[in-house]
């Protein structure tokens, strides 16, 4: 608990008398600068040049808005699909003992470690007209790869390790003598996991949203294989920018850039405070 | 609620954790489990709770066979030594939780449930922290929510798992009172498991003493101190202080001399001699009677303890001194112990 007194507001807590603290938050200010906030900062100056019209009119371009779209839903529904089976996953792998789990366990960071565009362009071989489960899925009318449903296809394949890595040590953590308090209270097997463990383990799950949301909005390499690139229905804005920085056209990509930027940082934020919120109640 | 614990064997993997254990549990009564770790105290809990099934044997509640049921369906109160609170729910949420998850017409409606809550919170003296998070309370605190949380379903038996346990020595004797309290108020049929004999002595109606996953004896408070029943129960509570004996004639003998202490109907031969440090007569000569020299002395609280090393094989005994005896390092006491029981040599 901290001990400053609650009208303190925005004060420094007094540190610990171990030392470091200056040099340590020193350091962190500094790198994070070089690395993180130069280049953005960059990229916000040089989208400021546009000037509040063009820059305007860039943004509102059907086509931007339309990848932007794009770009987020699509992100946003691979995330949610994660969310429920990365969950699934880490559940299996936390709490059965089974031959090869640690094959299991090992394949789960696979997409991590693998090029994306080697996934990217795996996956199309699979999912089109042509591949082994396109084949398959072509006379129920799904056509998965080319279209929109391509892009969720491979931003689930990417995003899986962020909810399962983020969920899998909390639910180690979980106590089994929770779960056994519920039974004993007469609370069903479905009870325990709707009303006692997920509630525990919605702060991790909502950690790995956000991360695979975010990895989703700005993938660019196994999206572009798969997607088919077709202006207004399957092309992301990451490609956008690339397209308007192939035609030397500065002014957009940047423009483009720096929206995605705000709208990520929105969502990340509010993520976040959520997160502090809840962390604020549970302790 | 009466519970009957009949002839339980429970096994893990192949290791049996409790060998053919008996126990009857009258209503209303206040039971504490004692034992070392590893005796299975822990275990007979578990199992009376279904959070174990036996491997062997049945328990009943009243006439039901309870080892049939379900956790879910047995209706105990289970509190557990790290609390198992929901970290997420308020205060009043947890103690709610019970009835809150009843389906259909045995769910009361929601502020029916809030008032039990409220009413147990008052119960357990934490009237006005209904909205507070776990994360939010002592550890004292944290205890009784869990106790007021069993309590909600109405449970036929409530099992404490070393309640107390985790809890810092002032908490816990409060917290010990207080829960003779709450019993002898509410009247629910309850047992406890503890390794602190203090508390299972102050606490409970009857003591169930285990060890190495059996019972070695039941009874109260009295009988378990005075007139224990086996070398373990004699060492394991209170103070105890042994001695290897031989019987002849019908006298006890230490080495080649007579003690002065007559056993008529011991078998002669070898055996060990139990007796408390402070049931002792000090004696000034010596005939017929355990002499040794002071090898230590310690003074605890209003007495002093002294350890006499016995006889040519220097076994050591304890007994308990006035403090102002003139007894020093190396100085020869003589003494008989007043009250004492002779067990065969293991």
């Amino acid at each position: 608990m901290t001990t400053a007194p609650a009208h303190a507001g925005w004060r420094f807590r007094q540190p610990s008398v171990i030392p470091g603290f200056g040099l340590t938050l020193g350091f962190s200010l500094a790198y994070l600068t070089l690395i993180i906030l130069i280049p953005l900062s960059g990229l916000i100056w040089r989208s400021a040049a546009l000037g509040w019209t063009d820059f305007w009119a860039l943004a509102t371009d059907r086509r931007t808005l339309k990848a932007l779209e794009i770009s987020f839903g699509t992100a946003f529904i691979a995330a949610a699909v994660n969310v429920v089976f990365g969950t699934l996953v880490a559940w299996v792998l936390v709490r059965y003992r089974f031959p090869g789990r640690r094959v299991v366990d090992a394949m789960v960071d696979l997409p991590f470690a693998l090029p994306t565009a080697v996934a990217g362009i795996a996956l199309t071989t699979l999912y089109a007209p042509t591949g082994w489960l396109g084949k398959l899925l072509m006379p129920l009318g799904l056509k998965v790869a080319y279209t929109p449903l391509g892009i969720i296809v491979a931003l689930v394949f990417i995003g899986l390790p962020f909810v399962v890595r983020t969920v899998q040590p909390i639910m180690e953590e979980l106590d089994k003598e929770v779960e056994e308090a519920a039974a004993t209270l007469g609370a069903s097997r479905f009870q325990i996991i709707t009303r006692v463990l997920l509630p525990s383990l919605a702060p991790a799950i909502v950690t790995g949203f956000s991360l695979a949301f975010a990895r989703g909005v700005g993938e660019y390499g196994s999206v572009i294989f798969i997607a088919g690139n077709l202006p207004y229905k399957s092309e992301i804005a990451p490609l956008l920018i690339v397209i308007r920085l192939e035609e030397y056209n500065y002014p957009a990509a940047t423009a483009i850039a720096a929206i995605m930027l705000a709208l990520s940082f929105a969502m990340l934020l509010v993520i976040n405070l959520v997160q502090t919120w809840s962390r604020k109640r549970y302790g | 609620m009466e519970v009957r614990v009949v002839n339980v064997r429970k096994e893990f993997e192949r290791f049996p954790a409790l060998h053919d254990v008996s126990l009857d549990i009258k209503s209303g009564e206040l039971i504490a489990l004692l034992g070392p770790s590893g005796s299975g105290k822990t275990t007979l809990l578990r199992l009376i709770a279904g959070l174990e099934r036996p491997t062997k044997g049945a328990i009943f509640f009243g006439e039901e066979d309870a080892s049939q049921k379900s956790i879910q369906e047995r209706n105990v109160g289970f509190v557990f030594q790290h609390y198992a609170l929901f970290r997420h729910m308020t205060v009043a949420d947890n103690i709610g939780f019970g009835l809150k998850v009843r389906h259909g017409a045995a769910r009361p409606r929601a502020q029916e449930i809030r008032r039990r809550a409220l009413e147990l919170l008052d119960l357990v003296q934490l009237s006005g922290l209904e909205k507070r998070y776990p994360a939010q309370l002592s550890g004292g605190q944290r205890q009784r929510v869990a106790l007021a949380r069993a309590m909600a379903i109405e449970p036929k038996v409530l099992l404490l798992d070393e309640p107390f346990g985790a809890l810092d020595a002032q908490v816990r004797r409060e917290l010990r009172r207080w829960l003779r309290e709450i019993h002898d108020r509410t009247g629910h049929t309850t047992v406890f498991v503890t390794h602190d004999q203090e508390e299972a002595l102050e606490l409970a109606d009857r003591v169930v003493v285990m060890s190495q996953g059996r019972i070695e004896q039941v009874g109260t408070a009295d009988d378990i101190y005075d007139t224990p029943n086996s070398p373990f129960v004699y060492s394991f509570i209170g103070e105890s202080s042994s001695l290897p004996v031989k019987i002849e004639n019908g006298e006890v003998w230490i080495a080649d001399r007579p003690i002065g202490l007559q056993a008529p109907h011991a078998p002669p031969g070898e055996a060990v001699l139990h007796f408390r440090p402070h049931d002792v007569d000090l004696l000034d000569g010596c005939s017929g009677c355990i002499a040794g020299t002071v090898a230590a002395s310690r003074r605890v609280a209003g007495t002093r303890r002294v350890e006499l090393e016995i006889g040519g094989e220097r076994q050591r005994v304890e007994i308990e001194l006035p403090v102002d005896h003139p007894a020093a390092q190396k100085s020869r006491v003589a003494f008989r112990p007043r009250r004492w029981k002779l067990f065969p040599t293991a």
